[in-house]
């Protein structure tokens, strides 16, 4: 088995190493600093435009995490709707289906004429992005109940109710929580590429629109300042999302209870 | 106790499945209260589809199945071969859980559970996720929450068929002391000749495709049954006697 320390260790070591093969790479091959920045240059941007950076970023954290609220909200709920019903599972289905597979940059112009709150325009474009995974999960656990369960249930007289809630529901929470990582991922991207799409939000701009803006400026090191910070963020939504599964499930789910058995 | 009143009455059970298997034909059985019934056959011979009828969970396609006492909750006990826990739940909440789905709460219902888990012999383990148990103490889990509403009828479906010899000789035993106390009628699957013939008062011998009884044998030996009762002469003969029904039926 490998030490707890080097799964923190290793994967740093080598983030390090690439670093550093960059910074010398870049300085050894005098690469104008417009056409690849080396990462000194990045973290002095970092420093120097991360305030003005963490007010952009705030403002896509904010569509994103309101786009994953609702993703699990509304994508629990339409799960909800599949399992107590097979006719209403088998038609609605494909049009979930087709939600999820039309890409997202096709119809966010659409989205921003209808939509006239930017906030609400980009927090639709982001959710349309990040809801599939929860419903297609959340309608698999919901319908995973342990068959030997469900005729216990019955022998005792449960009602629907009490079968959705006690036994389907509980079933479906470790579905339920791996859709949610998966949509936290997505949710981020959903919120960056609405923003792409509708350019300046006005007074409010995130993360994406510095993007495109450090583009044309050429200002590269800066594009790469809030690139990191966007796969900072992703990864740290992911951590937490994790960190949230695991509490929920660490006392029965394998996927939760493997390390803490003796 | 043999005079009563039959608790259950079949009377020519048949089920034929949609795809046409014909599983039990022409089943009749009766079974008087306080008896422990095996049920003994090969796989395949609809020994649980039978005790699934008896429980009300699939219906016959043909024939009745009187019950004496009402289908009320609770009145039926029933134990899968699989524990069947819900993991997520404690030891004392899977017990619970007929009082939960009943609505049922309190001082009194929380004593019930802690008794039966004790009488399993689980004491200590009440708060405990059923991955922390083995799979001999899950089983027991299972037995408590069949026991915890003092069903008249306990209904068992090869209950430790997956369990290792040492811990199924173990909860042979656990399971006629239990009940040897509270004499709940009991209708026991099994595969296994030498635990029918340990376990029951009764055996009664089915044959496969469609599934009927070929021969329903009482099993006369000492009450109460103990270790040294595997050993007996007449445990051996009636073993022997089980046996060869059992060879007739699958010949057949």
């Amino acid at each position: 088995m490998t030490q707890p320390w080097l799964r923190v260790a290793a994967p740093l070591a080598v983030g390090a190493a690439f670093l550093a093969l960059w910074e010398a790479a870049v300085w050894l091959s005098g690469v104008p600093v417009y056409i690849l920045p080396a990462p000194s240059d990045i973290a002095q941007s970092l420093w120097v435009d991360g305030p003005s950076l963490l007010g952009s970023l705030l403002v896509t954290l904010r569509i994103t995490l309101a786009a994953l609220a609702a993703a699990a909200i509304i994508g629990g709920l339409i799960a909800l709707g599949f399992s107590l019903s097979r006719l209403v599972e088998i038609s609605f289905f494909p049009y979930a289906v087709i939600l999820q597979v039309t890409p997202i940059v096709a119809i966010a112009p659409l989205i921003i004429i209808w939509v006239h709150t930017a906030f609400l325009a980009l927090l639709t474009c982001a959710w349309i992005v990040a809801f599939f995974p929860i419903v297609s999960n959340t309608t698999v656990g919901l319908n995973s109940a342990d068959r030997n369960l469900l005729a216990l249930f019955r022998l005792y007289g449960a009602s629907p109710g009490q079968v959705l809630w006690h036994l389907r529901v509980p079933t479906a929470l470790p579905y339920f929580l791996a859709g949610l990582r998966i949509s936290g991922g997505l949710a981020l991207i959903g919120a960056v590429v609405a923003e792409f799409v509708a350019g300046t939000g006005g007074a409010e701009t995130g993360l994406a629109y510095r993007i495109l803006e450090a583009g044309y400026r050429l200002a590269i090191p800066r594009l790469f300042a809030a690139l990191f910070l966007l796969s900072a963020t992703g990864i740290v939504i992911y951590l937490v999302l994790d960190f949230i599964s695991r509490r929920l499930l660490r006392h029965w789910h394998e996927s939760a209870t493997a390390e803490d058995e003796e | 106790m043999a005079s009563d009143e039959p608790i259950l009455e079949l009377r020519g059970v048949a089920k034929r499945f949609a795809a046409g298997l014909d599983a039990l034909a022409g089943i009749d059985l009766d079974v008087r209260p306080g008896e422990f019934l095996s049920l003994l056959g090969p796989s395949g011979c609809g020994k649980s589809t039978l005790l699934r009828i008896v429980a009300g969970l699939t219906a016959p396609s043909a024939g009745e199945c009187r019950l004496a006492t009402d289908r009320a909750p609770g009145r039926i006990g029933f134990v899968f071969q699989d524990p069947t826990l819900m993991p997520w739940s404690t030891v004392t909440a899977n017990v619970l859980l007929p009082f939960r789905i009943a609505r049922q709460r309190g001082v009194e219902i929380r004593r019930k559970a802690l008794d039966a888990i004790r009488a399993v012999g689980l004491a200590g383990f009440e708060d405990a996720y059923p991955h922390q148990l083995s799979g001999g103490m899950r089983m027991r889990v299972s037995i408590a929450r069949a026991l915890v509403t003092d069903p008249e009828l306990l209904l068992l479906d090869e209950p430790f068929a997956a369990l290792d010899e040492i811990t199924r000789l173990q909860l042979n035993d656990d399971l006629l002391s239990l009940w040897g106390r509270h004499r709940p009628t009991i209708l026991f699957v099994t595969h296994s000749v030498f635990e029918s013939v340990y376990l029951s008062t009764r055996v009664a011998v089915m044959s496969a495709r469609p599934g009927r009884i070929v021969a329903d044998l009482a099993v006369d030996l000492e009450q109460p049954r103990e270790r040294s009762t595997r050993m007996s002469p007449a445990y051996g003969a009636m073993c022997e006697r089980v046996s060869a029904a059992l060879a007739t039926a699958m010949a057949a």
